[in-house]
């Protein structure tokens, strides 16, 4: 929704990317460049390529939690700090039917992504459709997804206790690559899944009449609304949308990390907020590909500075991108 | 049915309720800051407590690495966290409000993982033996007062409420200035006041210095109460009680800030005397569901706070 404070907003921004040589998108790409050779020449060929796998491994699921929040943002202009906490309750939900129930991972993993939907479709109805009704402002729909995100995490606390968890799988065997590369048997199906899935929603969105319309919304409520589209049909597809992948999302980290506990939600909300301000926020295949860049550059980071400033890199290149280009760096200017 | 009894004895741990009053005054200091930015400039700042951070663990730093005096270190970690606020609000400030939440946050977590993962901090395994200093004039307030050894922290609690009150009465004072004056009409209206020929942006970065101003001093007393700094006090779940005591306080009541800060540590903390039916484990579970429905049905129903003013603070832009 462009209201009139909005724009003036946008004119009277200073803009910092004239100052950027080689155009912003350039700086990154050669900031990224330089970064690549800096890694390659401090650790050698082998570990790059080793932490390459890990890092396409943990930007899979960075990418997936990642789109459904640009999404959110891009319709509704609601920054959903309770986005993390559907990780949660997705990696629980699946928690509860593999572990508890016994049933495959794969049935596991759907049955966290259905009802991670049905959670996001519920806070649309309960909370956001009726704030945006009585026209809510900004503040207040930042700190009721605060608190959302506290039911949530406490809630899920409340029931599963403060202790780590796992899924039953199998995470120490590993397969072996030429180059003595390895991949984890976890890792492999976690990537392979997320590309999967990643693909089919780039491929929906581009081709779909359905995907062409959720991206109308993301661009412009308004003006998606005035043209003809069901826009309150959209956003509940939307929030069907985003609380899946971010069931799956959760899933496959949990996988991945091996295990998790209520907090795990808030570990990763920043990194998915990095992914989404990375591709411009509002943008999905900006998203996409901004959480899969940040998986790669987390993962070459630790051979420079050590595994335990990895979070510290992804919090930090989203705030260089916010504070350089707060557009976003992948996105085309003005697409937001 | 549920029997809710307070347990005997609830009273007789004053001890137990000074440092939860300790608390509420220490909060009540980093909530002010919090309500200059939000109530009174429309400044969306979530991380008051990487504030908090550089100034408990500043000061502790310089005392114990640096053998600095505890009168020197307090001014030093205070400029510290001025100095990033400066840096923050004139790098984050021309930013969209959402974006500046997120800036904010997230430079709030690095400034933790920062402190726990270098070695001048202590790390994780923490910082000790920084109050010296305090220490005599603790024992120089209970010998006035004479206490003894009893109600050992009953003179931080004296110290911290005062400072509180001489916090909340001179921001007070301060917002009913010229200076306070732009601030609300930055919060109202920001095209308006820069129609009107003034710098917001200027008033902007000059609220967010004076939150982390104050910020810093809430990290001191808590750094004092705590008696040991480790990373783990430092986390984002501050700043976000904090807001809830701001919900419940008042957008732009400063003495509400008085009784916000009271009201949610005797949730956090009291409740510990009322025996549920059920695990301790749930009731700490259940604590903070309730911090999180105080956030949501508050912004919902009364987005000026339960004890603020409709006319003072009309939300919604």
């Amino acid at each position: 929704m462009t209201r009139p404070a909005d724009v003036i907003n946008s004119i009277s921004r200073i803009d910092y990317t004239r100052n950027v040589p080689f155009g912003a998108r350039g700086f990154f790409t050669g900031m990224l460049a330089i970064f690549v050779v800096v890694v390659i020449g401090h650790s050698g060929g082998h570990a790059f390529a080793q932490t390459t796998l890990n890092g396409l491994t943990s930007g899979a699921y960075f990418a997936l939690g990642a789109v459904g929040l640009t999404f959110v943002y891009g319709s509704l202009r609601l920054i959903n700090f309770a986005h993390g906490d559907f990780l949660t309750f997705g990696a629980y939900m699946a928690f509860v039917a593999n572990v508890t129930f016994h049933l495959p991972l794969a049935i596991a993993a759907a049955f966290a992504m259905a009802a991670t939907s049905v959670l996001g479709v519920a806070t649309e109805r309960i909370m956001w459709r009726p704030m945006r009704a009585r026209g809510a402002g900004t503040f207040q729909l930042i700190l009721m997804a605060v608190g959302l995100a506290y039911v949530i995490r406490y809630g899920i606390q409340f029931f599963a206790g403060p202790q780590y968890r796992s899924l039953n799988i199998d995470v120490t065997s590993s397969i072996k690559l030429p180059w003595d590369l390895t991949f984890g048997r976890t890792a492999l199906f976690v990537s392979a899944t997320s590309y999967v899935v990643l693909v089919a929603i780039g491929a929906m969105l581009r081709y779909s009449g359905l995907g062409k319309q959720m991206r109308a919304l993301s661009d412009d409520l308004t003006l998606a609304e005035t043209t003809g589209i069901d826009t309150h049909r959209i956003i509940l597809v939307i929030w069907i949308f985003a609380g899946g992948l971010a069931g799956l999302a959760g899933v496959l980290y949990a996988c991945a990390v091996g295990s998790f506990n209520p907090n795990f939600g808030f570990v990763i909300i920043l990194t998915l907020f990095a992914s989404v301000v990375l591709g411009g926020i509002g943008s999905p295949y900006g998203a996409l590909a901004g959480g899969v860049i940040l998986g790669l550059v987390q993962e070459w980071s630790t051979l420079v500075v050590g595994p335990q400033w990895k979070i510290v890199v992804g919090f930090s290149v989203l705030l260089l991108v916010l504070l350089v280009r707060p557009e976003g760096v992948l996105a085309r200017a003005g697409s937001t | 049915m549920i029997t809710l009894a307070i347990s005997f004895g609830t009273f007789a741990h004053l001890d137990f309720w000074i440092r939860v009053g300790v608390l509420a005054g220490i909060y009540g200091i980093f909530s002010t800051g919090l309500q200059v930015n939000l109530g009174y400039t429309g400044i969306y700042n979530f991380g008051q407590v990487g504030f908090m951070a550089i100034g408990a663990y500043g000061m502790a730093t310089l005392v114990v690495k640096e053998h600095l005096s505890f009168w020197l270190a307090l001014p030093l970690a205070s400029a510290m966290a001025i100095g990033l606020g400066l840096a923050l609000g004139l790098l984050g400030l021309r930013l969209r409000s959402h974006y500046f939440a997120i800036a904010t946050i997230s430079f709030a977590e690095i400034t933790r993982y920062v402190i726990q993962d270098i070695g001048i901090t202590g790390g994780t395994v923490g910082l000790l033996g920084f109050q010296g200093s305090w220490a005599r004039i603790s024992t120089w307030i209970s010998d006035q007062l004479n206490l003894g050894t009893a109600y050992y922290s009953l003179p931080l609690l004296i110290v911290t409420w005062l400072i509180f009150l001489v916090v909340v009465v001179s921001v007070r004072a301060l917002i009913r200035t010229p200076w306070g004056r732009v601030l609300r009409g930055i919060r109202e209206d920001e095209d308006a006041v820069r129609a009107l020929g003034k710098n917001t942006f200027r008033f902007k970065v000059q609220s967010l210095s004076l939150a982390a101003f104050l910020g810093s001093i809430s990290g001191f007393l808590l750094a004092l109460y705590l008696n040991y700094l480790s990373p783990d006090a430092f986390t984002s779940d501050t700043t976000f009680i904090a807001y809830a005591m701001l919900v419940v306080a008042g957008l732009g009541s400063f003495y509400g800030i008085i009784f916000g800060s009271i009201a949610i540590e005797a949730l956090l903390e009291g409740t510990r005397f009322i025996n549920l039916p059920i695990a301790d484990q749930k009731v700490a579970a259940l604590r903070f569901v309730i911090v999180g429905l105080i956030l949501i049905l508050g912004m919902a129903f009364r987005p000026q706070g339960l004890l603020g003013n409709r006319e003072e603070m009309v939300l919604g832009d």
